[in-house]
């Protein structure tokens, strides 16, 4: 298949991604706005800087951490290029580009996800629809994600649009920890008060993950607990781990469908191997900051050792 | 739909017997659905300028245009002939030019021409194939009259809108389909990729690797380049996806280069290699005009197949078909005034408020007059054009266009109509898929059936026997 092509489609779902994760943010954003109005301008603005788009703001809005700005500049701000509608019109877009390698469904569904958000976020959405808006952004992913999985043949255009899925997951995963590691030092923990329940709600609300951990640890809440769900737990679907598991599965296969080993294959098995084989304590005990900063970086010259090797660009 | 004394004409008798007995919200209510099928399956073409708005629908209207199949055994002689007698003429211009030392087409209308390309002189197209595409314009003006508009060899679009029509009207009437017998279109993309197969190059070794060559995503007929090459199971390739490699053309795939032996452009001559025509062009390759000539690739249509659907040149045809085929022309023409000519220009002035004038090199409906719609002072600002220029346009009649009916909300309502059937070519031989597109003018008494010009389609049905 053409370079322009895997990435597009590679893009396409990295763009999907990032709407569907930037619509949990804000979700978990707004609840706690709603239910705790004096830290909503400080949760606002890590927010803002878990999607990477802070120093944007600050430079449209200055320090307007208010609700309907900042869920407005999310959501539908031209001056932000990660707003979700703008996210959208570039999911289709690779996807029109893209769209030879796609069956009807996949496209439709794209398609219909950008007609449908293009209409509701045509003006400011007030605060009282905001639900319905962001579930009508999820029930859009999950129709696209539902034709692909369905529909799409298991071929390198398939591996191609799932590295960038897991790649973009893993990616805001490890966002949100990087901004929150604080409230899981061990210093915070360790003082006896178990963290602010509140807080580690949010976290794991950012993730869709909330009741999924409850099922698992039932009431123990403890930071190296949240800290090894959110990285090492493999059946977690956006822990870093099983995104880390599936971009190895994706180009493993890439490797063996085109009969040649790349570079990007064996930076993706160093990731697993030096990074996600060792106990929570261990990473911990090297410092959870370093440990995340260090995990973006590589996760990042994953995500462009890709597009070299398989020239998605000249 | 009608005869001339009001009955219902035979081609359309099981189809009205079919509509009478439908409640209209029904159909209502299904035009609707087709509206939004086209939306979510992004049939719309985008308009230039227009920068929110930018993709539109071409309307679509449910009542199908019916061809009797006699009626088109006919047409498809006539437009059979005529694409021989293009190609033949492509053929000969491009080598000895008998045509023009037997003095039945002007020198300086092909020397003059930019649509003339000299570097095709003594070049030999792989199977011998210029015009691989094309797409003849028809008109009908009455019960057994049928002219010929325009011919269209560079690179004729419309024809996923005919077989999108067929799909939608399929989905929607079943039943009707069931009652009626009409002929399939849905193998044109096989026919396309089987007839551009059959004229690889002759550095192809084994199965051809053909692809399509857009512009991109922003040009206006991008659905149907993604549609083709999907159909055809081709890659959709644009101007930086290829380079020459080992005096092939390559694309760039995840895998390295990977030569293309037939490509089916979709750009215009000028930005097909910057190198050797337009410099500043990014939608070509550079150097694949040095591979054509060395036989490295096929490039569907032809360079410099524009000459011979010049609109200066049409007025010529009959004698072209003749000359060629030593028979006369089984479609006519559209009597036709060449203002370059002075006593034509004399008397296309005198005339202008009852006269079709059109640019020599303009399409999309464009920069055309139609007489009778226009007001005094458009008549009088067109006249001073032509007069500036007078080789630059033709004129013709006012003809008077047959009308099919449209579903309007207050029931059927006439419009008038043109018909474009597509037509592929190869050494194995001519392939015209029954019916082809049928443009129509969704405004009262209008006669623009351009899609630029807010015209819409319909399904065509050619009848089986």
């Amino acid at each position: 298949m053409l370079g322009k092509t895997a990435g597009s489609l590679y893009w396409m779902a990295r763009y999907l991604e990032r709407s569907e994760n930037n619509a949990r943010l804000i979700e978990a954003g707004f609840r706690i706005a709603l239910t705790r109005s004096n830290t909503a301008r400080a949760e606002w603005r890590s927010v803002l800087v878990t999607a990477g788009s802070d120093w944007r703001f600050a430079q449209a809005h200055g320090e307007d951490y208010t609700s309907p700005r900042v869920v407005d500049f999310l959501l539908r701000d031209p001056a932000n290029p990660s707003a979700i509608l703008s996210v959208v019109k570039q999911a289709r877009d690779n996807a029109r580009t893209a769209r030879t390698y796609l069956t009807r469904e996949v496209w439709e569904a794209v398609n219909t996800s950008w007609m449908t958000l293009s209409g509701l976020l045509k003006r400011q959405v007030r605060e009282d629809d905001l639900p319905d808006v962001l579930a009508a952004i999820r029930q859009q992913s999950a129709q696209v994600r539902g034709a692909f999985t369905g529909t799409m043949l298991r071929n390198d255009g398939y591996n191609f649009a799932r590295l960038g899925t897991f790649l973009e997951r893993a990616d805001n995963t490890a966002r949100i920890l990087d901004v929150k590691y604080f409230l899981l030092l061990p210093s915070v923990a360790h003082i006896g008060s178990s963290i602010d329940n509140v807080q580690w709600e949010t976290i794991l609300r950012s993730v869709s993950a909330h009741r999924a951990y409850r099922w698992l640890y039932g009431t123990e809440i403890s930071a190296l607990k949240i800290a090894e769900f959110l990285i090492l737990y493999k059946q977690m679907p956006r822990s870093l781990a099983f995104c880390c598991d599936k971009m190895n599965d994706n180009l493993g296969w890439l490797q063996r469908g085109y009969g040649e080993e790349t570079e990007a294959g064996r930076m993706a098995e160093a990731i697993c191997r030096d990074r996600l084989s060792r106990p929570i304590q261990s990473i911990f005990d090297g410092g959870l900051h370093e440990y995340i900063t260090d995990f973006l970086r590589a996760n990042a010259a994953l995500a462009q050792q890709v597009e070299r090797d398989y020239r998605f660009v000249e | 739909m009608q005869g001339q004394g009001g009955e219902t004409r035979a081609p359309y008798r099981e189809f009205c017997e079919w509509f009478a007995a439908e409640e209209p919200a029904r159909i209502h209510r299904k035009a609707q659905q087709a509206e939004a099928f086209f939306r979510t399956t992004g049939i719309t073409f985008a308009v230039y300028g227009q920068d929110e708005a930018d993709e539109r629908l071409i309307p679509f209207d449910v009542v199908p245009r019916i061809i009797s199949a006699s009626e088109w055994r006919r047409l498809s002689r006539g437009i059979e002939q005529r694409v021989r007698a293009l190609n033949a003429f492509l053929h000969d211009i491009y080598h000895r030019q008998e045509i023009l030392r037997a003095g039945r087409v002007p020198v300086e209308l092909i020397s003059r021409n930019e649509a003339f390309l000299p570097m095709m002189m003594g070049m030999d197209p792989p199977g011998g194939v210029y015009t691989h595409i094309s797409g003849i314009d028809i008109v009908r003006t009455g019960a057994n009259e049928f002219y010929v508009l325009e011919d269209n060899a560079r690179t004729p679009s419309g024809v996923s809108y005919m077989l999108e029509n067929r799909e939608t009207m399929l989905q929607m009437f079943p039943e009707l389909f069931a009652k009626v017998p009409v002929r399939e279109v849905g193998d044109y993309p096989i026919n396309l990729l089987r007839s551009l197969s059959a004229c690889a190059p002759p550095a192809c070794g084994g199965t051809p690797t053909v692809a399509v060559l857009t512009p991109g995503i922003h040009n206006s007929a991008y659905f149907e380049h993604s549609f083709l090459a999907d159909q055809m199971g081709a890659e959709l390739v644009e101007g930086h996806d290829l380079r020459v490699v080992n005096g092939r053309v390559a694309m760039r795939t995840t895998q390295g280069y990977k030569p293309i032996d037939v490509l089916y452009r979709r750009v215009d001559d000028d930005f097909l290699d910057p190198l050797n025509f337009r410099p500043d062009s990014v939608l070509g390759v550079p150097g694949i005009w040095d591979v054509y000539r060395a036989g490295g690739i096929t490039i569907a249509n032809a360079p410099g197949t524009g000459i011979a659907d010049d609109k200066a040149l049409y007025s010529y045809m009959p004698d072209i078909i003749e000359f060629y085929t030593g028979e006369k022309a089984l479609l006519p023409n559209v009597p036709t005034w060449r203002c370059s000519d002075p006593e034509h220009l004399k008397e296309v002035l005198d005339r202008l408020p009852e006269l079709v004038v059109k640019e020599v090199h303009g399409s999309g409906g464009y920069g055309m007059l139609v007489g009778p719609a226009a007001s005094k002072k458009e008549i009088a600002a067109f006249r001073a054009k032509l007069e500036a220029n007078p080789r630059g346009y033709i004129a013709q009649p006012t003809l008077s266009l047959s009308t099919v009916p449209i579903f309007t909300r207050s029931g059927l309502a006439p419009r008038h109509v043109d018909l474009r059937p597509f037509v592929l070519m190869s050494p194995a031989g001519i392939i015209i898929t029954p019916g082809g597109l049928t443009r129509v003018a969704m405004t009262k008494g209008s006669l623009v059936v351009n899609s630029s010009q807010g015209g819409g389609t319909k399904d065509t049905w050619v009848l089986e026997d």
